[in-house]
């Protein structure tokens, strides 16, 4: 089993050691214009400059912000009004379909209208961010909470558990799985779609920042952020799986 | 037996399921009448869909019955009653995000059991049962029988006259019913608790019960009534006597036309 999973890895980081030779290759030999695929070496200095500088923190707080920010109102919309349609067998009729029928339209494509309504700055990313994050979260809480399993409530209703006592200790914790399993895909979404969209039309963030250096014709620094946006992207997915793995850990 | 005397008294109970006139509309209980003294044990048995659970959810204000009324200890009941009643239910009721103590303790919260009463009252309960070393495993750590055993706690904890339990151990193999069935007629020979048990296996029922209510096919009516005189706690040896042999086979009797009718079976 071990053995095996090694094998596993070794595939893996052979598989990226591979990819990041073939740019070595291209670069050295300039089988590319350095223009559209600087050499690595020099990408990865501009990177490590870039590190011991400290001058991503502009960029990065505003990034931060908007996800946060973004994220929060998804979550407690998300939470809420997922909460309230599960309630009632005629509303999950009516509302999931409707949901997951939004859901499947880019919503991107509303991004210009929100930068009518919110601006170039935060605004029109937060938006964005939070209504596709929207939707995994309400679906999921829909469903989390529609499929409590009955002989939960049963159970509880028996022993004589109150409205409020059903609500804390029975039907919160069955669903929460299910609720955070939707919540980590509208945190991975909010994400990808803010720093997406800040590369259409911003006026800072990490998004905005690899796309100004592409344009004023500075490849290096802009791979340079782009692996330092990976980098937060990597540590962020850590960060939220730690934190399921404890919430799900420890009792409800 | 007067009706006061009863822990349980249920009268002219049916219960269908539908609207009136529909096609669909299914009878489970029809006008079921019996009693249940004080520290009696009843075992339930019927054919599949008789609406014996259906009974016994009536019996414990689970459900409401379309017609005829239930007592319990002479009151009219109208909805659960959790200080008089408690359930054992057949698959796993456990709440599995919490441990095997926190599950017992839980249901005495919902009973309104104060809070430092909670633990001693819950250890006793797991203790009672041997399951005490395992109080800090999550439900998904244990056994089918031992699960089975922890939710048996949760209702002990609850410290109720009367039990109601739903084909407890269906979903174990014979072996483990059979042991926890032995176990199972120790304590409550020690509790003294009035019992209604839900089952389909006929040899669980003749060991258990005092009475055993034998229900026809759905529409279900309660067919016969067995008594089984033998004092408890029942031991090993009652469980491979001729008497059992010989009251589990007047079951069978009773019960083979009943279950070829649920089969569509219409030989003669």
């Amino acid at each position: 089993m071990k053995g095996a999973r090694l094998g596993y890895r070794l595939v893996q980081v052979g598989f990226v050691a591979v990819l990041l030779l073939v740019w070595y290759w291209v670069g050295r030999d300039e089988l590319v214009s350095p223009i559209l695929l600087p050499p690595l070496p020099a990408c990865w200095d501009e990177f490590l400059a870039l590190l011991a500088s400290g001058s991503y923190w502009p960029d990065l707080d505003v990034t931060l912000y908007e996800l946060v920010v973004a994220f929060l109102i998804a979550a407690s919309f998300g939470c809420a009004i997922g909460y309230v349609v599960s309630r009632s067998r005629f509303s999950i009729r009516v509302f999931d379909p409707l949901f997951a029928g939004l859901y499947s339209i880019p919503a991107i494509l509303l991004f210009p209208l929100y930068v009518l309504f919110f601006g170039l700055g935060a605004g029109s990313k937060i938006a964005i961010g939070a209504t596709i994050a929207f939707f995994p979260v309400v679906l999921n809480t829909i469903a989390g909470f529609d499929y409590v399993d009955r002989a939960y409530v049963t159970a509880a209703r028996s022993m004589g558990a109150s409205e409020l006592q059903m609500f804390w200790s029975v039907m919160m914790p069955a669903a929460f799985p299910i609720v955070l399993a939707g919540l980590r895909v509208g945190f991975i979404l909010a994400f990808l779609s803010i720093l997406g969209s800040e590369t259409i039309a911003s006026l800072a963030g990490l998004g905005h920042r690899i796309v100004s250096y592409a344009e004023s014709m500075d490849p290096a620094k802009m791979f340079a952020y782009i692996f330092f946006a990976i980098l937060i992207a990597f540590l962020l997915n850590g960060g939220v799986s730690l934190i399921e793995a404890r919430v799900k850990r420890g009792p409800g | 037996m007067s009706r006061g005397d009863a822990a349980i008294s249920v009268a002219g109970v049916s219960q269908a399921f539908g609207p009136e006139g529909d096609p669909r509309r299914v009878v489970a209980l029809e006008s079921a009448s019996l009693e249940v003294a004080r520290g009696e044990l009843m075992c339930l048995i019927g054919p599949s869909g008789c609406g014996k659970s259906t009974l016994l959810n009536v019996i414990g204000g689970l459900m409401t019955p379309t017609s005829g009324e239930v007592a319990i200890d002479g009151e009219r009941m109208h909805g659960p009653l959790p200080k008089k009643v408690a359930f054992v239910f057949q698959e796993s009721a456990l709440f599995p995000w919490r441990t095997v103590l926190d599950n017992v303790k839980l249901g005495m919260a919902f009973q309104g059991v104060a809070r430092a009463e909670r633990e001693p009252r819950a250890m006793e309960a797991l203790g009672a049962v041997g399951l005490a070393d395992f109080a800090h495993h999550y439900p998904a750590q244990l056994s089918g029988g031992m699960k089975q055993r922890a939710q048996l706690a949760r209702a002990l904890g609850l410290k109720t006259d009367i039990l109601l339990m739903d084909e407890p151990f269906a979903a174990l193999d014979e072996q483990t019913r059979m042991v926890l069935g032995e176990d199972l007629s120790v304590l409550l020979a020690r509790t003294g608790k009035t019992i209604v048990f839900v089952t389909h296996s006929l040899g669980e029922a003749v060991f258990l019960a005092d009475r055993v209510a034998v229900f026809t096919a759905r529409p279900g009516r309660i067919k016969t009534m067995i008594t089984v005189e033998e004092g408890h706690p029942r031991s090993r040896s009652f469980m491979t006597s001729d008497k059992l042999a010989r009251l589990r086979n007047e079951l069978y009797e009773l019960l083979h036309d009943e279950i070829r009718k649920t089969m569509g079976d219409t030989r003669p």
